[in-house]
Protein backbone atom coordinates (compact mmCIF):
# COMPACT_ATOMS: atom_id res chain seq x y z
CA UNK A 1 0.00 0.00 0.00
CA UNK A 2 2.41 2.73 -1.30
CA UNK A 3 0.47 5.06 -2.81
CA UNK A 4 -3.14 5.02 -1.89
CA UNK A 5 -5.27 7.57 -1.09
CA UNK A 6 -2.59 8.45 1.05
CA UNK A 7 -0.82 10.66 -1.53
CA UNK A 8 -3.86 11.27 -3.51
CA UNK A 9 -3.79 14.48 -1.93
CA UNK A 10 -0.49 15.18 -1.81
CA UNK A 11 -0.53 16.70 -5.15
CA UNK A 12 -2.72 19.22 -4.16
CA UNK A 13 -0.96 20.63 -1.55
CA UNK A 14 0.11 24.06 -2.97
CA UNK A 15 1.31 26.77 -0.57
CA UNK A 16 -1.73 29.20 -1.88
CA UNK A 17 -1.16 32.24 0.61
CA UNK A 18 -3.92 34.61 1.14
CA UNK A 19 -2.75 38.25 2.10
CA UNK A 20 -5.28 39.38 4.75
CA UNK A 21 -6.42 42.72 2.52
CA UNK A 22 -8.77 40.10 0.51
CA UNK A 23 -10.87 40.07 3.82
CA UNK A 24 -14.09 42.74 4.45
CA UNK A 25 -12.79 45.42 6.94
CA UNK A 26 -14.40 43.16 10.09
CA UNK A 27 -16.66 44.68 13.33
CA UNK A 28 -17.87 47.42 11.67
CA UNK A 29 -20.14 45.63 9.09
CA UNK A 30 -21.42 42.69 11.17
CA UNK A 31 -21.95 43.91 15.07
CA UNK A 32 -22.18 39.78 15.94
CA UNK A 33 -19.59 38.02 16.26
CA UNK A 34 -21.37 34.95 14.06
CA UNK A 35 -22.24 37.24 11.57
CA UNK A 36 -18.57 38.57 11.46
CA UNK A 37 -17.09 35.20 11.02
CA UNK A 38 -20.24 33.73 8.47
CA UNK A 39 -18.88 37.14 6.25
CA UNK A 40 -15.51 36.05 6.44
CA UNK A 41 -15.86 32.62 5.39
CA UNK A 42 -18.03 33.22 2.56
CA UNK A 43 -14.78 35.84 1.29
CA UNK A 44 -12.74 32.64 1.84
CA UNK A 45 -15.41 30.41 -0.42
CA UNK A 46 -15.36 32.45 -3.43
CA UNK A 47 -11.80 32.98 -3.17
CA UNK A 48 -11.65 29.43 -3.30
CA UNK A 49 -14.07 29.12 -5.94
CA UNK A 50 -11.94 31.61 -7.82
CA UNK A 51 -9.28 29.31 -7.70
CA UNK A 52 -10.48 26.05 -8.68
CA UNK A 53 -11.90 27.54 -11.51
CA UNK A 54 -8.49 28.71 -13.02
CA UNK A 55 -7.46 25.10 -13.91
CA UNK A 56 -10.42 23.76 -14.41
CA UNK A 57 -9.17 21.22 -16.16
CA UNK A 58 -7.47 19.95 -13.30
CA UNK A 59 -10.72 20.11 -10.66
CA UNK A 60 -12.95 17.78 -12.69
CA UNK A 61 -9.97 14.91 -12.89
CA UNK A 62 -9.46 15.18 -9.32
CA UNK A 63 -13.35 14.35 -8.41
CA UNK A 64 -12.81 11.93 -10.91
CA UNK A 65 -10.09 10.52 -9.14
CA UNK A 66 -11.94 10.67 -5.86
CA UNK A 67 -15.13 8.94 -7.88
CA UNK A 68 -13.20 6.54 -8.85
CA UNK A 69 -11.58 5.00 -5.96
CA UNK A 70 -15.34 5.24 -4.23
CA UNK A 71 -16.36 2.99 -7.47
CA UNK A 72 -13.38 0.36 -6.46
CA UNK A 73 -14.36 0.24 -2.94
CA UNK A 74 -17.47 -0.57 -4.47
CA UNK A 75 -16.47 -3.02 -6.77
CA UNK A 76 -14.56 -5.26 -3.52
CA UNK A 77 -17.89 -5.35 -2.21
CA UNK A 78 -19.80 -6.59 -4.67
CA UNK A 79 -16.78 -8.86 -5.32
CA UNK A 80 -17.08 -10.26 -2.07
CA UNK A 81 -20.36 -11.22 -1.50
CA UNK A 82 -20.37 -13.15 -4.64
CA UNK A 83 -18.48 -15.61 -1.89
CA UNK A 84 -20.60 -14.80 1.16
CA UNK A 85 -24.29 -13.64 2.15
CA UNK A 86 -22.86 -12.05 5.39
CA UNK A 87 -20.36 -10.33 7.40
CA UNK A 88 -21.81 -11.19 10.67
CA UNK A 89 -25.45 -9.71 10.56
CA UNK A 90 -24.52 -6.83 7.43
CA UNK A 91 -26.16 -7.29 4.47
CA UNK A 92 -24.40 -6.65 1.13
CA UNK A 93 -26.74 -3.27 0.70
CA UNK A 94 -26.37 -2.82 3.61
CA UNK A 95 -22.52 -2.38 3.80
CA UNK A 96 -23.14 -0.29 0.48
CA UNK A 97 -24.93 2.12 2.55
CA UNK A 98 -22.18 2.00 5.42
CA UNK A 99 -19.64 2.91 2.05
CA UNK A 100 -21.66 5.67 1.77
CA UNK A 101 -21.98 6.70 4.89
CA UNK A 102 -17.97 6.73 5.42
CA UNK A 103 -17.50 8.73 2.06
CA UNK A 104 -19.99 11.14 3.24
CA UNK A 105 -18.20 11.65 6.35
CA UNK A 106 -14.82 11.57 4.74
CA UNK A 107 -15.76 13.71 1.94
CA UNK A 108 -16.99 16.57 3.88
CA UNK A 109 -14.31 16.69 5.81
CA UNK A 110 -11.95 17.27 2.98
CA UNK A 111 -14.09 19.75 1.85
CA UNK A 112 -13.65 21.94 4.33
CA UNK A 113 -10.45 20.99 6.33
CA UNK A 114 -8.19 18.60 4.84
CA UNK A 115 -5.97 20.86 2.28
CA UNK A 116 -5.71 23.17 5.50
CA UNK A 117 -4.24 20.73 7.98
CA UNK A 118 -2.01 19.87 5.33
CA UNK A 119 -0.76 22.80 4.71
CA UNK A 120 -0.64 23.88 8.31
CA UNK A 121 3.05 22.04 8.36
CA UNK A 122 4.19 24.45 5.38
CA UNK A 123 2.87 27.59 7.51
CA UNK A 124 4.84 26.87 10.60
CA UNK A 125 8.09 26.10 8.56
CA UNK A 126 8.33 28.94 6.39
CA UNK A 127 7.09 31.23 9.03
CA UNK A 128 4.06 32.13 7.18
CA UNK A 129 1.93 31.52 10.30
CA UNK A 130 3.03 35.04 11.62
CA UNK A 131 0.85 36.76 9.01
CA UNK A 132 -2.45 34.76 10.14
CA UNK A 133 -0.99 35.04 13.92
CA UNK A 134 -1.31 39.21 13.29
CA UNK A 135 -4.69 38.76 11.78
CA UNK A 136 -7.70 39.90 13.62
CA UNK A 137 -9.25 36.44 13.90
CA UNK A 138 -9.07 32.85 16.08
CA UNK A 139 -6.37 31.46 14.64
CA UNK A 140 -7.57 28.30 14.94
CA UNK A 141 -10.22 29.32 12.78
CA UNK A 142 -8.51 30.69 10.18
CA UNK A 143 -5.79 28.14 9.75
CA UNK A 144 -8.84 24.94 10.01
CA UNK A 145 -10.84 26.86 6.82
CA UNK A 146 -8.84 28.91 4.82
CA UNK A 147 -9.33 26.80 1.59
CA UNK A 148 -12.43 25.48 1.02
CA UNK A 149 -11.93 21.75 -1.50
CA UNK A 150 -15.40 22.53 -4.07
CA UNK A 151 -14.87 18.84 -5.00
CA UNK A 152 -15.73 17.07 -1.92
CA UNK A 153 -19.16 18.69 -2.22
CA UNK A 154 -19.39 16.84 -5.61
CA UNK A 155 -17.76 13.74 -3.83
CA UNK A 156 -19.72 13.92 -0.73
CA UNK A 157 -23.49 14.66 -2.99
CA UNK A 158 -22.89 11.27 -4.94
CA UNK A 159 -21.88 9.12 -1.90
CA UNK A 160 -25.39 10.18 -0.56
CA UNK A 161 -26.88 9.12 -3.85
CA UNK A 162 -25.37 5.79 -3.90
CA UNK A 163 -27.17 5.79 0.19
CA UNK A 164 -29.98 6.78 -1.51
CA UNK A 165 -29.98 3.71 -3.75
CA UNK A 166 -28.33 1.24 -1.06
CA UNK A 167 -31.85 2.26 1.16
CA UNK A 168 -34.18 2.02 -1.68
CA UNK A 169 -32.45 -1.50 -2.25
CA UNK A 170 -33.26 -2.14 1.10
CA UNK A 171 -36.45 -1.01 1.00
CA UNK A 172 -36.15 1.24 3.80
CA UNK A 173 -37.96 4.18 4.70
CA UNK A 174 -36.29 6.23 7.55
CA UNK A 175 -38.33 8.45 9.23
CA UNK A 176 -37.72 11.77 9.99
CA UNK A 177 -35.99 11.46 13.02
CA UNK A 178 -33.54 8.51 11.19
CA UNK A 179 -32.62 11.55 8.46
CA UNK A 180 -31.72 14.24 11.26
CA UNK A 181 -29.90 11.64 13.62
CA UNK A 182 -27.93 10.26 10.72
CA UNK A 183 -26.49 13.98 9.67
CA UNK A 184 -26.27 14.81 13.32
CA UNK A 185 -23.93 11.89 14.22
CA UNK A 186 -22.19 12.53 10.30
CA UNK A 187 -21.13 15.84 11.56
CA UNK A 188 -19.68 13.92 14.89
CA UNK A 189 -18.17 11.81 12.53
CA UNK A 190 -16.66 14.98 10.63
CA UNK A 191 -15.38 16.75 13.93
CA UNK A 192 -13.92 13.66 15.13
CA UNK A 193 -11.46 13.66 12.16
CA UNK A 194 -11.24 17.30 11.96
CA UNK A 195 -10.16 17.07 15.83
CA UNK A 196 -7.67 14.31 15.40
CA UNK A 197 -5.99 15.17 12.40
CA UNK A 198 -5.47 18.50 14.05
CA UNK A 199 -3.44 16.92 16.34
CA UNK A 200 -1.47 15.13 14.25
CA UNK A 201 -0.95 17.96 12.24
CA UNK A 202 0.32 20.08 15.49
CA UNK A 203 3.20 17.53 15.84
CA UNK A 204 4.82 19.94 13.29
CA UNK A 205 5.21 22.57 15.69
CA UNK A 206 8.23 19.87 17.05
CA UNK A 207 9.16 18.09 13.94
CA UNK A 208 8.74 20.73 11.60
CA UNK A 209 7.67 18.18 8.80
CA UNK A 210 4.59 16.40 9.82
CA UNK A 211 2.94 15.75 6.51
CA UNK A 212 3.61 12.05 6.45
CA UNK A 213 2.29 11.66 9.62
CA UNK A 214 -0.77 13.56 8.39
CA UNK A 215 -0.84 11.70 5.22
CA UNK A 216 -0.54 8.52 7.70
CA UNK A 217 -4.54 9.44 9.41
CA UNK A 218 -5.32 8.81 5.84
CA UNK A 219 -5.02 5.03 6.47
CA UNK A 220 -7.38 4.90 9.16
CA UNK A 221 -10.26 5.55 6.66
CA UNK A 222 -9.55 2.24 5.77
CA UNK A 223 -11.15 1.16 9.14
CA UNK A 224 -14.24 3.40 9.34
CA UNK A 225 -15.90 1.98 5.59
CA UNK A 226 -15.35 -2.01 7.02
CA UNK A 227 -18.31 -3.22 8.82
CA UNK A 228 -18.00 -3.01 12.89
CA UNK A 229 -18.82 -6.56 13.02
CA UNK A 230 -15.49 -7.45 11.25
CA UNK A 231 -13.58 -6.63 14.69
CA UNK A 232 -14.40 -9.31 17.42
CA UNK A 233 -10.60 -9.52 18.03
CA UNK A 234 -10.15 -7.58 21.20
CA UNK A 235 -7.36 -4.80 21.44
CA UNK A 236 -7.90 -3.85 17.90
CA UNK A 237 -11.05 -2.90 18.17
CA UNK A 238 -10.92 -1.32 21.59
CA UNK A 239 -7.98 0.89 20.21
CA UNK A 240 -10.29 2.24 17.12
CA UNK A 241 -13.32 2.35 19.35
CA UNK A 242 -11.77 4.01 22.23
CA UNK A 243 -8.28 5.79 21.23
CA UNK A 244 -9.15 6.53 17.86
CA UNK A 245 -13.12 5.61 17.28
CA UNK A 246 -12.29 5.10 13.67
CA UNK A 247 -14.70 2.45 13.92
CA UNK A 248 -17.53 4.14 15.02
CA UNK A 249 -17.63 7.21 12.78
CA UNK A 250 -19.64 6.05 10.22
CA UNK A 251 -20.99 2.62 11.86
CA UNK A 252 -23.07 4.47 13.91
CA UNK A 253 -24.75 6.50 11.59
CA UNK A 254 -25.24 3.84 9.64
CA UNK A 255 -26.41 1.83 11.90
CA UNK A 256 -29.27 3.89 12.67
CA UNK A 257 -30.55 4.24 9.17
CA UNK A 258 -30.36 0.99 8.37
CA UNK A 259 -32.74 -0.26 12.03
CA UNK A 260 -29.58 -2.30 13.19
CA UNK A 261 -28.89 -0.35 16.41
CA UNK A 262 -29.80 -2.54 19.07
CA UNK A 263 -29.10 -0.19 22.07
CA UNK A 264 -28.39 3.71 22.44
CA UNK A 265 -25.30 3.20 23.69
CA UNK A 266 -22.96 3.18 20.40
CA UNK A 267 -24.50 6.33 20.04
CA UNK A 268 -23.75 7.75 23.44
CA UNK A 269 -19.96 6.06 23.43
CA UNK A 270 -20.08 8.48 19.66
CA UNK A 271 -21.57 11.97 21.07
CA UNK A 272 -18.54 11.34 24.42
CA UNK A 273 -15.89 10.78 22.18
CA UNK A 274 -16.50 13.63 19.53
CA UNK A 275 -17.14 16.20 22.82
CA UNK A 276 -13.73 14.27 24.32
CA UNK A 277 -11.88 14.69 20.39
CA UNK A 278 -12.56 18.31 20.18
CA UNK A 279 -11.40 19.00 23.81
CA UNK A 280 -8.71 17.23 23.45
CA UNK A 281 -7.62 18.81 20.34
CA UNK A 282 -8.41 22.02 21.85
CA UNK A 283 -5.90 21.57 24.34
CA UNK A 284 -2.98 19.84 22.12
CA UNK A 285 -3.45 23.04 19.61
CA UNK A 286 -2.77 26.20 22.23
CA UNK A 287 0.06 23.68 23.29
CA UNK A 288 1.08 23.46 19.87
CA UNK A 289 0.80 27.16 19.74
CA UNK A 290 3.00 28.15 22.76
CA UNK A 291 6.17 26.25 21.08
CA UNK A 292 5.92 28.28 17.77
CA UNK A 293 9.15 30.57 17.53
CA UNK A 294 8.18 31.95 13.99
CA UNK A 295 11.35 30.96 11.37
CA UNK A 296 13.07 33.35 9.41
CA UNK A 297 11.53 36.79 8.91
CA UNK B 1 29.26 0.55 -14.71
CA UNK B 2 31.07 1.95 -11.83
CA UNK B 3 28.82 5.32 -12.61
CA UNK B 4 25.97 3.47 -12.34
CA UNK B 5 27.13 1.89 -8.42
CA UNK B 6 27.93 5.25 -7.46
CA UNK B 7 24.52 6.58 -7.99
CA UNK B 8 22.76 3.55 -6.29
CA UNK B 9 25.50 4.54 -3.04
CA UNK B 10 24.20 8.39 -3.07
CA UNK B 11 20.68 6.99 -3.66
CA UNK B 12 20.80 5.08 -0.51
CA UNK B 13 22.76 7.59 1.42
CA UNK B 14 19.85 10.00 0.65
CA UNK B 15 17.38 7.59 1.09
CA UNK B 16 18.45 6.78 4.74
CA UNK B 17 17.69 10.55 5.82
CA UNK B 18 13.41 9.81 5.07
CA UNK B 19 13.99 5.91 7.29
CA UNK B 20 11.61 7.80 10.29
CA UNK B 21 9.35 8.09 7.03
CA UNK B 22 9.86 4.96 5.65
CA UNK B 23 9.34 3.33 9.05
CA UNK B 24 6.33 5.21 9.64
CA UNK B 25 4.32 4.19 6.28
CA UNK B 26 5.17 0.73 7.30
CA UNK B 27 3.63 0.92 10.74
CA UNK B 28 0.81 2.57 9.12
CA UNK B 29 0.28 0.27 6.35
CA UNK B 30 -0.38 -2.15 8.67
CA UNK B 31 -3.61 -0.76 10.29
CA UNK B 32 -5.57 -1.21 6.78
CA UNK B 33 -3.78 -4.69 5.99
CA UNK B 34 -4.97 -6.09 10.06
CA UNK B 35 -8.56 -4.62 9.23
CA UNK B 36 -8.71 -6.25 5.88
CA UNK B 37 -7.21 -9.77 7.60
CA UNK B 38 -10.12 -9.33 10.31
CA UNK B 39 -12.02 -8.85 7.44
CA UNK B 40 -11.61 -12.50 6.01
CA UNK B 41 -11.45 -13.99 9.29
CA UNK B 42 -15.61 -12.91 9.47
CA UNK B 43 -16.19 -13.85 6.26
CA UNK B 44 -14.91 -17.62 6.41
CA UNK B 45 -16.59 -17.94 10.14
CA UNK B 46 -19.60 -17.08 8.29
CA UNK B 47 -19.39 -20.07 6.26
CA UNK B 48 -19.71 -22.04 9.13
CA UNK B 49 -17.56 -25.35 9.39
CA UNK B 50 -14.06 -25.19 9.02
CA UNK B 51 -11.96 -25.59 6.63
CA UNK B 52 -14.31 -24.08 3.82
CA UNK B 53 -12.82 -22.90 0.87
CA UNK B 54 -13.89 -19.51 -1.23
CA UNK B 55 -12.23 -19.77 -4.72
CA UNK B 56 -10.24 -22.63 -3.45
CA UNK B 57 -8.55 -20.34 -1.22
CA UNK B 58 -8.23 -21.93 2.89
CA UNK B 59 -8.68 -18.99 5.37
CA UNK B 60 -4.68 -19.13 5.96
CA UNK B 61 -4.08 -18.95 2.05
CA UNK B 62 -5.88 -16.00 1.73
CA UNK B 63 -4.42 -14.59 4.94
CA UNK B 64 -1.08 -15.49 3.21
CA UNK B 65 -2.12 -13.70 0.35
CA UNK B 66 -2.01 -10.55 1.52
CA UNK B 67 0.78 -10.76 3.47
CA UNK B 68 2.78 -11.83 0.48
CA UNK B 69 1.34 -8.86 -1.40
CA UNK B 70 2.82 -6.95 1.72
CA UNK B 71 6.23 -8.62 1.18
CA UNK B 72 6.38 -8.26 -2.60
CA UNK B 73 5.08 -4.39 -2.84
CA UNK B 74 7.80 -3.23 0.05
CA UNK B 75 10.14 -5.12 -2.71
CA UNK B 76 8.54 -3.78 -6.39
CA UNK B 77 6.63 -0.91 -5.25
CA UNK B 78 7.55 2.19 -7.09
CA UNK B 79 7.92 4.94 -4.18
CA UNK B 80 8.10 8.71 -5.26
CA UNK B 81 9.86 7.85 -8.22
CA UNK B 82 6.71 8.62 -10.36
CA UNK B 83 6.81 12.43 -8.77
CA UNK B 84 10.05 13.07 -8.64
CA UNK B 85 10.70 12.07 -12.43
CA UNK B 86 7.83 14.24 -14.01
CA UNK B 87 8.85 16.99 -11.47
CA UNK B 88 12.80 16.95 -13.20
CA UNK B 89 10.99 17.30 -16.78
CA UNK B 90 8.50 20.08 -15.26
CA UNK B 91 11.27 21.88 -13.47
CA UNK B 92 13.88 21.42 -16.37
CA UNK B 93 16.02 19.31 -14.33
CA UNK B 94 16.55 16.93 -17.19
CA UNK B 95 18.81 19.60 -18.99
CA UNK B 96 21.74 18.20 -17.20
CA UNK B 97 21.20 14.29 -18.37
CA UNK B 98 20.79 15.68 -21.46
CA UNK B 99 24.86 16.62 -21.23
CA UNK B 100 26.06 14.17 -18.93
CA UNK B 101 27.07 10.74 -20.49
CA UNK B 102 24.58 9.44 -18.17
CA UNK B 103 21.37 7.95 -18.92
CA UNK B 104 18.47 9.26 -17.66
CA UNK B 105 16.04 6.12 -17.38
CA UNK B 106 19.64 3.91 -15.72
CA UNK B 107 20.31 6.60 -13.61
CA UNK B 108 16.62 6.49 -12.95
CA UNK B 109 16.34 2.78 -12.00
CA UNK B 110 19.25 2.95 -9.96
CA UNK B 111 17.58 5.27 -7.82
CA UNK B 112 14.64 2.99 -7.51
CA UNK B 113 16.69 0.26 -6.88
CA UNK B 114 18.68 2.36 -3.93
CA UNK B 115 15.28 2.93 -2.67
CA UNK B 116 13.78 -0.50 -2.77
CA UNK B 117 16.73 -1.30 -0.64
CA UNK B 118 16.66 1.28 2.19
CA UNK B 119 12.78 0.45 2.37
CA UNK B 120 13.51 -3.13 2.69
CA UNK B 121 16.05 -2.14 5.33
CA UNK B 122 14.03 -0.35 7.34
CA UNK B 123 10.53 -1.97 6.71
CA UNK B 124 12.10 -6.07 6.95
CA UNK B 125 12.28 -5.80 11.01
CA UNK B 126 8.50 -4.57 11.45
CA UNK B 127 7.29 -6.61 8.99
CA UNK B 128 8.95 -9.96 9.63
CA UNK B 129 7.65 -9.36 13.17
CA UNK B 130 4.15 -8.79 12.03
CA UNK B 131 4.30 -11.50 9.74
CA UNK B 132 5.63 -13.64 12.94
CA UNK B 133 2.41 -12.36 14.75
CA UNK B 134 0.15 -13.84 12.19
CA UNK B 135 2.51 -17.20 11.72
CA UNK B 136 -0.32 -19.77 12.54
CA UNK B 137 -2.09 -18.38 8.97
CA UNK B 138 0.94 -17.88 6.90
CA UNK B 139 1.93 -20.88 4.43
CA UNK B 140 5.28 -21.25 3.10
CA UNK B 141 5.92 -22.09 -0.75
CA UNK B 142 5.70 -25.37 -1.59
CA UNK B 143 8.53 -26.11 -3.35
CA UNK B 144 12.35 -24.69 -3.51
CA UNK B 145 11.42 -24.76 -7.29
CA UNK B 146 8.52 -21.99 -6.74
CA UNK B 147 10.41 -19.75 -4.71
CA UNK B 148 12.69 -19.82 -6.84
CA UNK B 149 9.91 -19.27 -9.45
CA UNK B 150 8.79 -15.99 -7.04
CA UNK B 151 12.00 -14.54 -6.70
CA UNK B 152 12.87 -14.83 -10.48
CA UNK B 153 8.74 -13.11 -11.04
CA UNK B 154 9.59 -10.73 -8.26
CA UNK B 155 12.59 -9.24 -9.73
CA UNK B 156 10.32 -8.92 -13.15
CA UNK B 157 7.31 -6.97 -11.23
CA UNK B 158 9.77 -4.69 -9.93
CA UNK B 159 11.33 -3.65 -13.62
CA UNK B 160 7.44 -3.69 -15.25
CA UNK B 161 6.45 -1.37 -12.07
CA UNK B 162 9.63 0.83 -12.32
CA UNK B 163 9.06 0.96 -16.41
CA UNK B 164 5.51 1.17 -16.29
CA UNK B 165 5.80 4.56 -13.64
CA UNK B 166 8.35 5.60 -15.96
CA UNK B 167 6.35 5.91 -19.03
CA UNK B 168 3.71 7.03 -16.93
CA UNK B 169 5.68 10.07 -15.86
CA UNK B 170 6.40 11.06 -19.18
CA UNK B 171 3.43 12.83 -19.37
CA UNK B 172 4.59 15.71 -17.79
CA UNK B 173 6.41 16.69 -21.15
CA UNK B 174 2.89 17.20 -22.24
CA UNK B 175 0.90 18.19 -19.63
CA UNK B 176 1.51 20.52 -16.06
CA UNK B 177 0.06 18.09 -13.74
CA UNK B 178 0.68 13.86 -14.42
CA UNK B 179 -0.55 13.41 -10.53
CA UNK B 180 -4.60 13.08 -11.48
CA UNK B 181 -3.47 10.86 -14.53
CA UNK B 182 -1.17 8.42 -12.32
CA UNK B 183 -3.85 8.47 -9.85
CA UNK B 184 -6.86 7.14 -12.21
CA UNK B 185 -4.26 4.48 -13.47
CA UNK B 186 -3.18 3.60 -10.17
CA UNK B 187 -6.81 3.13 -8.90
CA UNK B 188 -7.64 0.50 -11.83
CA UNK B 189 -3.81 -0.85 -10.91
CA UNK B 190 -4.76 -1.45 -7.47
CA UNK B 191 -7.68 -3.65 -8.55
CA UNK B 192 -6.26 -5.50 -11.80
CA UNK B 193 -2.99 -6.00 -10.00
CA UNK B 194 -4.43 -8.51 -6.95
CA UNK B 195 -3.80 -5.65 -4.65
CA UNK B 196 -7.64 -5.41 -3.30
CA UNK B 197 -8.11 -9.21 -3.17
CA UNK B 198 -6.62 -12.24 -5.09
CA UNK B 199 -8.01 -12.07 -8.96
CA UNK B 200 -9.18 -15.67 -8.36
CA UNK B 201 -12.65 -14.57 -6.47
CA UNK B 202 -13.67 -12.17 -10.02
CA UNK B 203 -15.90 -13.75 -11.58
CA UNK B 204 -13.57 -15.97 -14.30
CA UNK B 205 -14.34 -14.31 -17.40
CA UNK B 206 -13.29 -10.97 -15.47
CA UNK B 207 -10.51 -13.11 -14.73
CA UNK B 208 -9.65 -14.33 -18.46
CA UNK B 209 -9.66 -10.62 -19.93
CA UNK B 210 -7.58 -9.12 -16.94
CA UNK B 211 -4.59 -11.86 -17.76
CA UNK B 212 -4.58 -10.35 -20.97
CA UNK B 213 -3.73 -7.12 -19.57
CA UNK B 214 -0.02 -6.31 -17.61
CA UNK B 215 -1.52 -5.63 -14.42
CA UNK B 216 -1.58 -9.29 -13.04
CA UNK B 217 1.95 -9.59 -13.41
CA UNK B 218 2.55 -6.04 -11.62
CA UNK B 219 1.43 -8.36 -8.55
CA UNK B 220 -0.63 -10.81 -8.95
CA UNK B 221 1.22 -12.84 -10.89
CA UNK B 222 4.53 -13.73 -8.48
CA UNK B 223 1.97 -13.89 -5.33
CA UNK B 224 0.24 -16.81 -6.98
CA UNK B 225 3.54 -18.75 -7.76
CA UNK B 226 4.34 -18.44 -3.96
CA UNK B 227 1.11 -19.81 -3.00
CA UNK B 228 1.26 -22.17 -5.40
CA UNK B 229 -1.59 -21.49 -7.53
CA UNK B 230 0.16 -21.29 -10.75
CA UNK B 231 2.31 -24.71 -11.42
CA UNK B 232 4.65 -26.58 -13.56
CA UNK B 233 4.51 -25.62 -17.24
CA UNK B 234 2.11 -22.54 -16.47
CA UNK B 235 5.15 -20.56 -14.55
CA UNK B 236 7.37 -20.82 -17.94
CA UNK B 237 4.72 -19.74 -19.99
CA UNK B 238 3.88 -16.86 -17.06
CA UNK B 239 7.19 -16.06 -16.66
CA UNK B 240 7.80 -15.91 -20.82
CA UNK B 241 4.71 -13.39 -20.69
CA UNK B 242 6.02 -11.01 -17.76
CA UNK B 243 9.61 -10.84 -19.83
CA UNK B 244 7.43 -10.05 -22.32
CA UNK B 245 5.59 -7.17 -20.88
CA UNK B 246 8.34 -6.06 -19.57
CA UNK B 247 10.07 -4.82 -22.55
CA UNK B 248 6.96 -3.76 -23.82
CA UNK B 249 6.48 -1.25 -21.19
CA UNK B 250 10.49 -0.15 -21.69
CA UNK B 251 9.93 0.43 -25.44
CA UNK B 252 7.17 2.51 -24.02
CA UNK B 253 9.00 4.28 -22.05
CA UNK B 254 11.74 4.59 -23.99
CA UNK B 255 9.56 5.89 -26.50
CA UNK B 256 7.45 8.35 -24.69
CA UNK B 257 11.37 9.84 -23.62
CA UNK B 258 12.68 10.53 -27.03
CA UNK B 259 9.32 12.28 -28.59
CA UNK B 260 9.19 13.74 -25.15
CA UNK B 261 12.23 15.68 -25.70
CA UNK B 262 11.60 16.92 -29.14
CA UNK B 263 8.75 18.88 -27.00
CA UNK B 264 11.16 19.95 -24.05
CA UNK B 265 12.10 23.37 -24.22
CA UNK B 266 13.83 23.11 -20.56
CA UNK B 267 12.14 25.44 -18.49
CA UNK B 268 13.73 27.05 -15.36
CA UNK B 269 16.87 24.98 -16.84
Amino acid sequence: MMKNNVTSDAGRVTGNERLPEDFPPPAIRHPSRLGRYFSIYTALFKNSLAREMIFKGNFLLWIVVDSLWFVMQLCFISVLYLHTDGIGSWTKWQVVLLIGASNFIQQIFQAFFLINLTNLSELVRSGKLDFLLLLPVNTRFIISLRQVDLGGFFNATAAACVMAYAAHKLSLHPTLAQVAGFFALALCGVLIHYSLMLLLAAICFWTVKAQGIVMGYYNLFNIARMPDEAFKWGAFKAVFTFAIPMILVSNVPARVLTDKLGSPGPVVILLCMAGFCALLSEFGWRASLRRYTSASS
Amino acid sequence: MRKYWHVINIGMQNNLAYRVNFLARTLFGFIPLMAMLYLWRTIYAGKGQAGSEIAGYSLAEMMSYYLVVQIVDALTAVNDDDWAIAADIKDGNISQFLLKPLNYIWYRLCLFIAGRITYLAVAAIPLALFIGLQHEYFVLPKSWLSLGAFLLSTGLTALLQFFVSYAMAMLAFWVLEVSTFIFIFYAFEYLASGHMFPLDILPVGLQKVLMFTPFPYQLYFPVSIYMGKIEGAKIVSGLITQLAWVIVAYLIARAAWARGLRKYSAVGG
